[in-house]
């Protein structure tokens, strides 16, 4: 069974439609890359899967249960909402870490308000995550005082707290300099080989080509190409793939 | 008169300067959070009546502002209510022949209604400083907590509050020193403040000096207000 299958995902604003009918499904560990130019919807695709955005139709699954449908949107209640998205976590392009708080007390507040455990379990957790994403002298540090790589594994270790059956990642690599980009890569890399479940909007073709088991390529809301790495990178079927890879080769 | 017994006698009413500063924090602090949520409402209706008040409150002066209040209840229900508070203690409590609490207890109706005035034109000021600096919290910073699974009211409390305190402490430093100084409005319906006592001075004692010596009274505490609100922004200044 699959972990997340998605159905027939509509979303408008206004008068743009910006998914135009999107299926696709994930089966548990794999990670699925989607690329696509500015505009295509990927974002937006993300945002309607952690519930920061309602689509207007379609379904979304998890683990076989349908956490949302277009068609009953009004029924849901803020509390069935909060609990649906608690099956995604979203690391931000921007990473959005709290201010206020340090490293530890980013990765611990949502655990600690959501009653996750007691709060030496919390806390011993927290400390495993911070060590997972290489950050263990950083522990009482403020986001102030870290680098965008830093932030942005902080942040990767914030989400991953909850436990989330799927982690989706919105560009997380779009706000970071060439030599930061690398670090947080990594510890992308190093969570799918502990068996999470991810989505990851990116830009980065060789990034999107070596870790990912499958593949979206998104054009103008629908998905015009889905595969594995070797299918859409090495033999597109789709016209406006094979522009946009080009277009990506023809920048180096 | 010698120049402490000028002192004590403009400390009286330095007293109701502060009297009136405290209260108005007190009541004006909190007040201003429902009307600046008022302001920001999704509701038209209740946006609009709030966005009216404080365009009220804040387009006429407060002395004017103190005359309505001081008044107006007297001409609605045709009889003078902030009076007759004073007329009320007049005549059922011992009053002392002289001091601080003969003062106190003469003027306590004359106090309420500057209270009342002083209260909601604060409140008014502070609901858009707070509007201000709730306005400027990123949307991510909510986002952030909504993917945590978090409800709204975490998300304020735990979020967003405090980087709101951080960015509203410069804005109301300056209009809580703005308010000390106002206080002397309060001696337009006859409210010993330290400035009417001065004037007293120089109207039955022909003595003109106590007037600018008020100044001194409001520096001091002005300067103790400073650093205590530096102290503030300094303790909220280990974050951006």
């Amino acid at each position: 069974m699959s972990v997340l299958e998605v159905k027939g995902i509509m979303k408008s604003f206004g008068k743009t439609e910006v998914l135009k009918g999107l299926d696709f499904s994930l089966e548990k560990g794999e990670v699925l890359s989607i690329i696509g130019s500015s505009g295509s919807g990927k974002t937006t695709l993300l945002r309607c899967l952690n519930f920061l955005e309602f689509a207007d139709k379609g379904t979304i699954s998890v683990n076989g249960k349908t956490i949302f449908d277009g068609a009953s949107l009004k029924k849901l209640t803020d509390n069935e909402i909060r609990e649906n998205r608690l099956h995604f976590g979203l690391v931000f392009q921007s990473f959005n870490l709290f201010p206020q708080y340090s490293v530890l007390e980013n990765i611990t507040l949502a655990p600690t308000l959501l009653n996750r455990g007691s709060e030496e379990e919390i806390k011993a957790e927290a400390l495993g995550l911070i060590e997972r994403v290489g950050l263990s002298d950083k522990i009482n540090n403020y986001p102030c005082e870290l680098s965008g790589g830093q932030q942005q594994r902080v942040a990767i270790a914030r989400a991953l707290a909850l436990k989330p059956d799927i982690l989706c990642f919105d560009e997380p690599t779009s706000a970071l300099d060439p030599e930061l980009t690398g670090e947080v890569l990594r510890v992308i890399r190093d969570l799918k080989d502990e068996d999470s479940t991810m989505i990851v909007v990116t830009h980065e073709m060789e990034f999107a080509r070596n870790v990912s088991d499958k593949v979206i390529f998104m054009a103008d809301g629908v998905i015009e190409e889905m595969g594995t790495p070797d299918e859409v990178f090495l033999n597109p079927k789709s016209e406006k793939t094979k522009i946009f890879l080009n277009k990506d080769i023809e920048k180096v | 008169m010698s120049f402490l017994e000028v002192t004590a006698f403009l400390a009286n009413g330095f007293v109701f300067s502060l009297i009136i500063f405290a209260v108005t924090l007190l009541c004006g602090v909190p007040l201003g959070l429902p009307i600046a949520f008022c302001s920001m409402s999704r509701y038209k209706p209740v946006k609009a009546v709030s966005k009216v008040i404080v365009w009220i409150v804040r387009g006429i002066p407060l002395m004017l502002q103190i005359f309505i209040i001081y008044y107006v209840p007297g001409l609605l229900f045709k009889t003078p209510i902030f009076s007759n508070i004073d007329r009320y203690i007049i005549s059922n409590f011992n009053i002392p022949n002289e001091g601080l609490l003969r003062m106190l207890l003469i003027n306590a109706g004359s106090l309420v209604a500057v209270l009342i005035a002083f209260s909601i034109n604060y409140a008014c000021y502070f609901s858009e400083i707070y509007r201000g600096g709730i306005e400027s919290i990123s949307k991510g910073q909510y986002e952030a907590g909504y993917v945590l699974g978090l409800t709204k009211s975490q998300i304020f409390r735990k979020i967003v509050l405090k980087q709101v305190i951080k960015r509203i402490v410069p804005p109301m430093s300056n209009e809580i020193i703005t308010l000390i100084k106002d206080t002397a409005l309060a001696n337009c319906i006859m409210i010993p403040e330290i400035i009417k006592q001065a004037k007293e001075l120089a109207a039955t004692k022909a003595m003109i000096w106590p007037l600018f010596y008020t100044g001194v009274f409001y520096l001091l505490f002005v300067g103790l207000l400073t650093i205590l609100l530096g102290r503030l922004e300094k303790k909220l200044s280990y974050f951006n």
